[in-house]
């Protein structure tokens, strides 16, 4: 008994290994890819002088985060200055045990999937709001305050474009939801189509969520300077950092898996060989032109101003988000849209 | 060790968290501090959901409570301006009748529950394997109406809440974000072709005063 306990355990732990370690290292490539591409939109080069066309720019900026000073201001609350980093970083991590990658090649095929999925977005917030509480900086306040208004105020969009998906779908597990999205008619047998209004409710959530331009008002550098994480510097910047850019990766995860079929093919049923099959690669290819999505919109729009930003999310997101609910029902009630072949 | 003890194990620590984090609200000093444990009671009580095999439960106190509703309690708090010190001076006087309140409700919550709870066994899941299908069915369908009425009650309330503390404003001043968002670039901004016309010779720039040689 106490082997086998053992062995599941230091299974698990090697599972959790093999995604995080992957991930770590994809938030540094997205950052050199991040300003690369914005560099190419600048017409500028981009980070070049670090290894083979820069790449490894972003090795060489953690590396100055983690051996810099971490400073703490005057009369800040040590403990909380310190779990802030911890409480933004922790969710942003453990969130990734529900996301499959392929047809059973995830950590926790859990039922509740999307309800964790909820759960862990809902603490992120902890991390933001006690780093400008703690910092006793003025600036960090503002954005504190900011970004806890704006990230409640999405949640519940992004909530209820996934109720729209979990009552077409019929299932809270992620696997369940990508499978109901297989068929013979290709990419329109994928949940954008019946739900396309809430397929860009929950991407343009989801944006305001990772707080990322235009939305970022909660970093805000021409008003705020850098809004929460103003006073952080090194490693504990660096979480932040991590932190926010592994939601971004998340966010092109889900987006692909809830609307656009996970690793379905887009041309399913269409018999085009393996162009038809299912694989990873396909949720590869998805996650890439979503995550580079991200940064054509940082490079493209301007910043959003605040109350627009709230008018957008409670006086035209959820009216739509609730009409759409009762679309969904009814699509689904009459047999419109079908789940699975 | 077994998976009963491990699970034991796991109630205990998650359990004995919870009772600390709840001590902390009521006596720590900061009251952002107090607002933070009550987070960490909450996440507690979810954990030791989840260990009972509730698990919709469980994630809808997280989702709820810990990320929605105490993050508006954080807000509030820290912008509280509080003096702490008259607060903390009826803490010894009230104590009393705190322990009081809390001896009847541990009392009553046993008479109801009972202490050999502890020993029964979950039986096997009605539901078969997840227990959110059967509660989704149970919900929707034979309890509608309840629900629905539930969902009711909680509308007037947010209702009430917001004309309760609405005070219009005869003087105050707000955008017309419709106008705003309907504007046109074309409506602000003409744009105008020119041809390039060649720049002649400016004329020589008025000589600098001369600064004073330091």
């Amino acid at each position: 008994m106490m082997t086998s306990d053992a062995l599941i355990f230091g299974l698990t732990l090697g599972k959790i290994l093999l995604i995080a370690v992957p991930l770590i290292i994809a938030v540094a490539m997205y950052v050199w890819w991040e300003r690369k591409v914005i560099g190419w939109m600048h017409v500028r080069m981009g980070p070049n002088k670090v290894g083979p066309w820069g790449l490894l720019q972003a090795f060489a900026d953690v590396t100055k985060l983690l051996i810099k000073e971490v400073i703490i201001p005057t009369n800040a609350n040590r403990f909380l200055y310190f779990t802030a980093p911890l409480l933004s970083v922790i969710p942003a991590l453990a969130v990734w045990a529900i996301v499959p990658f392929d047809n059973g090649v995830v950590l926790s095929n859990a039922n509740a999937g999307v309800l964790f999925l909820l759960a862990m977005t809902s603490l992120g917030v902890y991390g933001i709001i006690l780093a400008g509480w703690a910092s006793n900086s003025r600036y960090a306040l503002l954005g504190a305050m900011r970004s806890a208004a704006q990230m409640i105020s999405y949640e519940v969009c992004m909530g209820m474009a996934l109720v729209c998906v979990l009552v077409l779908a019929g299932s809270l597990n992620f696997t369940a939801i990508v499978n109901a999205q297989a068929g013979t008619k290709g990419l329109f047998d994928w949940f954008w189509l019946p739900l396309l209004p809430m397929f860009f409710v929950y991407y343009i959530s989801g944006v305001a969520e990772t707080n990322r331009l235009p939305f970022d008002v909660a970093e805000g550098e021409s008003e705020i300077v850098a809004g929460f994480h103003v006073e952080y510097s090194g490693s504990a910047f660096a979480l932040f950092f991590l932190a926010e850019y592994a939601n971004m990766i998340l966010l092109s995860f889900l987006a692909p898996i809830l609307f656009m079929g996970g690793w379905l093919s887009p041309f399913q049923g269409w018999h085009l060989g393996w162009l038809s099959d299912p694989g990873w690669w396909w949720l590869g290819l998805k996650v890439f032109i979503f995550a580079t999505s991200l940064l054509w919109l940082r490079a493209t729009f301007p910043r959003y101003r605040y109350d627009q930003i709230m008018r957008l999310g409670w006086k035209v997101f959820i009216p739509i988000s609730i009409a759409w609910i009762f679309v969904a029902g009814i699509l689904r009630y009459f047999g419109i849209v079908t789940i699975g072949h | 060790m077994n998976h009963a003890t491990l699970q034991m194990a796991c109630f205990v620590v998650f359990a004995a968290v919870a009772l600390g984090a709840a001590l902390t609200v009521v006596l720590a000093k900061n009251t952002v501090h107090s607002v933070l444990s009550l987070v960490l009671t909450f996440f507690s009580v979810a954990c030791l959901w989840l260990l009972a095999q509730a698990e919709f439960l469980g994630l809808a106190l997280v989702v709820v409570y810990v990320g929605a509703v105490m993050v508006l309690f954080l807000f509030v708090v820290m912008m509280l301006d509080i003096d702490l010190e008259p607060m903390r001076e009826g803490f010894i006087r009230y104590l009393p009748v705190g322990i009081a309140a809390a001896v009847i409700m541990l009392v009553e919550m046993l008479g109801i529950i009972g202490i050999k709870a502890f020993d029964i066994q979950a039986g096997p899941n009605p539901a078969g394997e997840s227990n959110i299908e059967w509660l989704g069915e149970a919900l929707f369908t034979h309890f509608l109406l309840p629900f629905e009425i539930a969902a009711l009650i909680l509308t007037v309330g947010l209702v009430a809440a917001v004309a309760l503390a609405l005070r219009v404003r005869t003087f105050s001043k707000h955008q017309n974000a419709a106008a705003q968002s309907a504007v046109r670039a074309g409506e602000r901004i003409r744009l105008v072709k020119m041809a390039a016309v060649v720049a002649v010779a400016p004329a020589p720039a008025p000589e600098p005063a001369k600064e004073p040689q330091a």
